[in-house]
């Protein structure tokens, strides 16, 4: 199935959740509303062939409403395919329900999207810190993080 | 007097041999049998997408060395071709590149195999493996030094081909040891395959469903010893590979045995894989022809009015690809490393996402030792193949 049929397929049982389609360099994107993301992502695995979620993670867009981007790579073992699934999520309600139950390698990345990006996840089995320390404060890959960390002097260059 | 009925928790690392660097697993057993297993990772974080974003396209290459440091070509390559596919030029890179990334790729398998093997054997407890393979990578090695100036971190390849050619006579090196590597895997399978010791510490060891090892996302060689036939090299061809005649070793018994088999079968393809890459090779450009992203020559430099202003962009300002997003996966030693680029049209990535297959793969673990024996943990991080330096990035 080619992946515009897989679109349409996805249009044609969740109309009202898909907010746009895109595509860039061959590669399909779905944005869709994140109130869905459980029941479209049983969906793609059971119906599509979906089996492998190749990687989770979330984007931060400073600036821009909404702020972040909750991002499924997706991978057909069968037809070698893939599908890019997105999420917009807002600054003041940084929370996506979990797909931990439809692909279990979520648990991990669910977790460090967490941990790094501080989009919680409702539902999820174990969502603790992973890469930082337990008793950290921020989450450094949002973009108003500072690259040297909190309470220190932005690194000037060398003075020599 | 009473029996003690308590379980009891042990601490695994960080500092540990066999936990292959910076893993701590907290153990909860029952007499020897885990009850439960819970990694903690995150001691070697150094926010390698972090930094990527504060940096030009070609100032992230040097990072992705450091993310699984015994495969650093296989990094580099993932990232070139992602940053390439970003700036649709996939097309324009020279056949003579591409060739010499895949040999420098193979090479890399290879590399990255014989440290897993070495490594999975001297936990097991066969010492003699390790220094055979070791010797052996001491050779890949040396290619590395010539090729890029390091044994470790090669920052070779570059978005649009490589840094520089070959040198000299190394074909003939690197074919050399691609001749002799199979007769070198007969002889670790001469030492362990048949070896009693060995199977009994494998065979049954470890065992997930192929079912379960999709769920859990487990890629790579791991994937294909629970009987998966899927291979990024074969299946969605990048760098030229759809070009090359090799088999993907696949085996059923979802085992820590099935997966040394594979791995095996794989390094014997691996040495194919670069035969055939250097008869292919013939001389011409290493640099796609693309004025804006890749440097110029140093002689246009100095006597063209075009290439001093290219090399003057490109290093102090980087290219800018247009807004838009990819994500390029290969096939790396390991599993199938992802990167996850997103342009906002600046000279840096707004995002760079790495998804490191060992971390994907460590999380695995539990499941495959929760219930079975202390000393088998040890047998299921080797077979696993992780190395923290991907897992924290």
């Amino acid at each position: 199935m080619s992946d515009q049929a897989i679109v349409e397929k996805l249009k044609a049982k969740f109309s009202a959740a898909v907010l746009d389609v895109a595509e860039y360099r061959g590669e399909t994107t779905v944005t869709v509303e994140k109130e869905s993301i459980v029941e479209i992502g049983t969906f793609l695995r059971d119906d599509c062939g979906y089996n492998l979620l190749s990687d989770l993670c979330g984007v931060d867009y400073l600036g821009k409403s909404p702020r972040f981007m909750v991002v499924y790579n997706l991978y057909n073992i069968t037809t070698k395919q893939r599908l890019r699934v997105k999420v917009p999520v807002e600054e003041q309600d940084a929370k996506v329900d979990t797909v931990s139950g439809v692909w279990g390698t979520a648990n991990w990345h669910e977790r460090e999207c967490w941990d790094l990006m501080g989009i919680s996840f409702n539902d999820h089995p174990d969502l603790r810190r992973i890469l930082m320390p337990a008793d950290w404060q921020g989450h450094p890959l949002r973009k108003d993080y500072p690259l040297q960390g909190p309470d220190r002097e932005p690194y000037q260059g060398r003075l020599s | 007097m009473a029996v003690n009925t308590e379980t009891m928790t042990i601490n695994m690392g960080p500092q540990h041999p066999s936990t292959h660097g910076v893993l701590q697993l907290i153990l909860e057993l029952d007499g020897e049998v885990v009850q439960k297993a819970t990694p903690h990772i995150g001691f070697l974080h150094r926010g390698t997408e972090k930094l990527s974003e504060y940096r030009t396209y070609h100032q992230v290459i040097p990072l992705t060395d450091r993310l699984d440091y015994l495969a650093p070509m296989s990094n580099n390559l993932g990232y070139v071709l992602a940053v390439e596919k970003l700036l649709g030029i996939t097309d324009e890179i020279p056949e003579r590149a591409k060739q010499i990334r895949v040999i420098m790729a193979e090479l890399t398998r290879l590399k990255s195999h014989l440290v897993w093997l070495a490594c999975h054997a001297l936990d097991i407890g066969a010492m003699t493996v390790f220094l055979y393979c070791f010797r052996e990578r001491e050779s890949v090695m040396d290619i590395y030094e010539k090729v890029s100036g390091a044994r470790m971190t090669s920052n070779y390849f570059r978005v649009g081909g490589l840094s520089d050619d070959l040198p000299d006579g190394l074909d003939k090196e690197i074919r050399a040891f691609a001749e002799s590597m199979p007769g070198h895997v007969d002889t670790y399978e001469g030492l362990l395959t048949g070896n009693k010791i060995w199977q009994m510490r494998t065979k049954g060891v470890g065992v997930i469903s192929a079912e379960a090892a999709i769920d859990i996302g487990i890629t790579g060689a791991s994937l294909r010893g629970s009987g998966v036939d899927w291979d990024l090299r074969r299946d969605n061809p990048y760098c030229g590979y759809e070009d090359y005649d090799f088999e993907v070793p696949v085996r059923e018994e979802c085992d820590t045995f099935a997966r040394y088999k594979v791995r095996l079968d794989e390094m014997r393809q691996s040495s194919r894989i670069i035969l055939q890459a250097l008869d292919k090779l013939k001389p011409g450009p290493i640099l796609a022809d693309c004025p804006k992203v890749c440097l110029p020559d140093k002689k246009d430099v100095v006597n063209t009015i075009e290439g001093l202003i290219h090399h003057f962009k490109i290093v102090s300002e980087g290219f800018s690809p247009e807004p838009g997003e990819i994500y390029q996966g290969i096939e790396a030693p390991k599993g199938e490393l992802g990167y996850y680029l997103v342009s906002d049209g600046s000279p840096m990535p707004l995002r760079m996402r790495i998804r490191g297959p060992s971390f994907v793969n460590l999380q695995a673990l539990p499941q495959m030792v929760e219930g079975k024996l202390l000393a088998d943990v040890i047998a299921v991080i080797g077979t696993l193949d992780i190395v923290l330096g991907e897992i924290d990035r």
